[in-house]
């Protein structure tokens, strides 16, 4: 490696051919970006992050070319600051909250600001945690995602052993495989996650509990368990010509594509509808465009107010291009093998009116499912909406022994908030092990009891 | 044509403008001084003629802020490297072509043989007037020249006396500002006849130190030297010397104003502290001759808002009110208030006044009785207890909203006093001029810095 000069080596992959991952900032333009920033006291930026990152502070050593401290200023609180900096609704987040914004001045570019420094950081191998003296004290994790991630990073530096069993082959969950490769490629996903577990972190992929490895097996050789197996698949519509091979989920297709080829998925198709009002929606319309589709439709049952996704991706989306049809829901899918349109209704005032939209790609983005039957027989655990009970400040559930963090405890929301999530359980997790009495501790061997 | 006349007369040097250029790399060569004539420049001083020298690289270097480039500026260069044959032959042409502007010819040897030959040759070739080196603060005063004999007032006296003897065209001396006190060589410069003077020249510097290699700036080959420091961080240092000149009750010689004169603004400052015309460099290497139409246009029309006709209107204007601290008025009041519909809550007021200053701005949330009672939407906006408030103005400067914070007079209802007029009543009252208590008092205060 050249010495002193910032080496990208992220490897060529299908997802960069085609898309930028949100470009990185130049040192000389994120120079003068931090310069700009007014170092208020008590910053409101910090409070409107959920993980609490010292912005003011990094963002200081931007600016005076201290880049090792901004990036150790930003991991000590959020170990994923590349992805965040990358997949963070910044607007409603930090840059919202800057006070810039009650002035003609543009907020501070928070977010390509910490991508910036923390990029820096997994070129330059950076590493500024190592695990704590071991505590003697054994942790699983279910699920490899950002909670389990950030969960299992706080609890090796504080000493304790992380054993974090993943069903897939690979880590990350769905800022690997779901966030839009135009925002943030799975590669560089991959080489983060990386740089996080380099501290000690045991990730056993391809093994789904219940199902490879026995729930009992687990309570039996680890003190405290982490749930962090996010949500379920995509939800699926059953409507005539559902089965369609060209009509798929939002999260399933993003993923097949995040882990595809261009000789997999071949060359974009002309037409793409996509189904439903929130982020994932949104993403995907503006994932399809990036992509290279021509005409990209989304399709929504209620009104612009009503959409879910934020004010800012809707914006983003129209200016890439991608139609808005509001007050329609889709019918039917049409076509004999191959798909060649969706068959769609109104559902206010012209509720008689019905019409095919051409389409070759239909992708539903109406939410994810709620169930993990294999979870749902761990005794003590609540469940309400299909997700886990936790108390908030420390995410323990229930049953003492278990915690849980991220969409599976959440309901499902950004990145960020499953890091703290990961954060806030890992201390209550050590709390837990450390200052629950030789009782609780012991009964490893016995608390698996059928209740 | 321009709305006000800015034809400009020092020692009898006529210009269109008060606008020369400094003897300097614009003023190298003929097509420069041409190019720029043709933009509109008033006078030039050309660089510097002397016995033949060799220069080093490189020999510039600036300093920058993130925003902005070059806001201090240094060089090693020395004077002409050209063959004064050369030199000669353009400043012909030059003077030839434009009669009209006042093209002067700076001048640094050694014996009074060398200085004679080459202000007779100058003359000849058509200069208006004659500026004397005695300035250069690198390079040429390590062999006697330049800063060497701006420092020492007999050396001024002399060698300007020589100079006046063979002119026959107005001498002006260009002063160094690297001395304890301008007025000492100002006054030689008067006394040997000059018919103006021209300040500052550059101050010696040292612009930084690459700490790669350990050698200050700019590397030049192993090691590096002190360099002459200008461009917009001098002009303080400047307005200050040529205010005391001005203001100076035996000092009657008109000044060519320079040092970080970078627009029409800056000159204004200049001419209103007493310069008659005004000389620029580091301006032009940086954005070139073509500045000059702002300078020219901006001036005009701000002196016609102000109702100055002739740049004699405007000459001086502030050289009355350029007092000596003793004189200032001890009864004036002023208190900052910060403006709530202008106030973005970054509390940088707040913090400075804390650690910076005198602890007089509290937070919203602050128990005292002077605390305003603020809406919601203030939460974050700081107040300043105006009884506490020693107007130091601190707040007003950090502050970086516009009009936010307000430094507002109060009306004592004391009259003038001035520290000079307090101590002459306290030895009235005292009934005896006890010079040991004055001298005292005003050790005291003298050593009272605002550091």
């Amino acid at each position: 490696m050249e010495c002193g000069k910032p080496t990208m080596t992220m490897p060529e992959t299908w997802e960069n051919t085609i898309f930028d991952g949100g470009a990185d900032l130049s040192a000389s333009a994120a120079g003068l970006e931090a310069s700009r920033c007014l170092q208020c006291l008590d910053a409101p930026c910090i409070q409107a992050c959920p993980t609490l990152i010292d912005i003011p502070r990094f963002i200081k050593g931007i600016a005076t070319g201290n880049l090792k401290g901004a990036a150790r200023t930003i991991a000590e609180a959020n170990i994923f600051g590349l992805a965040c900096g990358k997949v963070c609704p910044t607007e409603v987040l930090c840059e919202g909250a800057c006070v810039y914004n009650l002035t003609e001045s543009q907020p501070i570019a928070i977010g390509r600001l910490q991508s910036f420094a923390s990029a820096a950081a997994l070129d330059q191998q950076w590493q500024f945690f190592t695990g704590g003296a071991p505590s003697g004290y054994r942790v699983a994790l279910i699920g490899a995602g950002p909670a389990s991630l950030a969960c299992a990073h706080a609890l090796r530096r504080l000493g304790h052993e992380t054993v974090i069993y993943e069903a897939s082959a690979r880590g990350g969950g769905l800022l690997t495989d779901g966030v839009a490769a135009y925002k943030y490629p799975s590669n560089r996903a991959l080489r983060e996650i990386d740089a996080i577990t380099a501290i000690g972190i045991d990730v056993r992929y391809n093994v789904q509990i219940g199902r490879d490895l026995a729930l009992e097996a687990l309570e039996r050789g680890f003190d405290a368990v982490f749930l962090g197996v996010g949500l379920g698949a995509d939800r699926l519509l059953q409507l005539p010509g559902a089965s369609l091979l060209q009509v798929k989920g939002a999260l399933d297709w993003l993923e097949r594509f995040k882990q595809g080829s261009k000789m997999s998925l071949g060359e974009p198709p002309a037409r793409a509808v996509v189904i439903g009002g929130g982020n994932t929606a949104i993403d995907a319309s503006r994932h399809l465009k990036a992509w290279g589709v021509e005409a990209v439709h989304l399709v929504y049952r209620r009104g612009e107010e009503s959409l879910s996704a934020y004010r800012h991706e809707v914006a983003a989306a129209r200016q890439a291009g991608v139609t808005f049809h509001f007050y329609v829901e889709p019918v039917a899918f049409e076509g004999e093998g191959c798909l060649t349109g969706v068959q769609l209704r109104g559902t206010k005032g012209n509720k008689d009116a019905s019409w095919t939209l051409a389409a070759d790609l239909v992708l539903l983005a109406i939410g994810q499912h709620r169930i993990h039957t294999e979870l749902s027989q761990i005794p003590g655990i609540e469940w309400a909406e299909g997700c886990i009970v936790v108390d908030r400040q420390t995410g323990q559930t229930g049953n003492p022994r278990y915690f849980a963090g991220g969409d599976c405890a959440n309901g499902g929301k950004e990145v960020v908030d499953a890091v703290a999530d990961g954060k806030r359980a890992a201390l209550g997790i050590h709390t837990y092990l450390t200052q629950s009495d030789r009782q609780q501790t012991n009964q490893r061997e016995t608390l698996h009891a059928p209740c | 044509m321009h709305p006000v006349d800015l034809s400009c007369e020092l020692a009898g040097i006529r210009a269109p403008n008060p606008f020369w250029l400094a003897s300097a790399p614009p003023t190298n060569t003929a097509t420069q001084v041409l190019r720029a004539y043709e933009w509109g420049w008033g006078g030039a001083v050309w660089k510097t003629l002397g016995k033949p020298v060799r220069n080093v690289q490189p020999r510039f270097t600036a300093m920058h802020t993130a925003a902005e480039r070059m806001v201090g500026f240094s060089n090693i260069e020395l004077i002409t490297d050209r063959p004064l044959e050369d030199n000669y032959r353009e400043i012909a042409a030059v003077t030839a072509r434009y009669p009209d502007r006042a093209t002067i010819v700076s001048l640094m040897f050694e014996t009074e043989d060398e200085w004679k030959e080459h202000i007779e040759r100058s003359v000849a070739v058509g200069a208006q007037g004659l500026e004397l080196n005695f300035g250069c603060p690198h390079g040429m005063c390590e062999r006697g020249m330049g800063s060497a004999v701006g420092q020492e007032p007999a050396l001024v006296e002399t060698i300007t006396r020589w100079a006046v003897r063979y002119a026959g065209v107005p001498v002006l001396v260009k002063l160094t500002p690297n001395v304890t006190d301008i007025i000492p060589p100002a006054l030689a410069a008067q006394r040997g006849g000059a018919h103006g003077v021209s300040l500052i020249n550059t101050i010696k510097s040292v612009m930084g130190v690459d700490l790669d290699r350990m050698v200050p700036l700019p590397v030049v080959g192993d090691a590096s030297t002190n360099g002459g420091y200008c461009g917009p961080a001098v002009k303080p240092i400047a307005l200050h010397m040529v205010g005391a000149l001005a203001r100076h009750p035996e000092f009657r010689l008109p000044i060519s104003g320079m040092g970080g004169i970078g627009t029409w603004r800056d000159a204004a400052e200049f001419l209103a502290l007493g310069a008659r015309s005004v000389q620029i460099c580091t301006a032009v290497m940086h954005h070139g001759y073509r500045i000059i139409h702002d300078l020219t246009e901006g001036l005009g029309h701000w002196m016609e808002e102000k109702n100055y006709r002739t740049l004699d209107d405007l000459i001086g204007r502030a050289v009355p009110n350029f007092r000596s601290w003793e004189d200032l008025d001890l009864n004036h009041r002023v208190v900052a208030r910060i403006q709530t519909d202008k106030c973005i809550g970054c509390q940088l007021c707040y913090v400075a006044c804390l650690d910076g200053s005198h602890q007089c701005i509290y937070l919203p949330d602050a128990e005292h009785p002077d605390a305003p009672i603020r809406l919601a939407t203030e939460s974050r906006m700081p107040w300043v207890a105006e009884n506490e408030c020693t107007g130091c103005q601190l707040c007003h400067l950090v502050c970086p909203v516009e009009g936010a914070i307000k430094m507002v007079p109060l009306h004592t209802g004391q009259p003038r006093q001035s520290w000079r007029e307090l101590q002459a009543l306290a030895v009235t009252e005292s009934g005896t001029s006890n010079d040991s208590t004055l001298e005292g008092r005003q050790g005291f205060w003298q050593t009272q810095g605002i550091g």
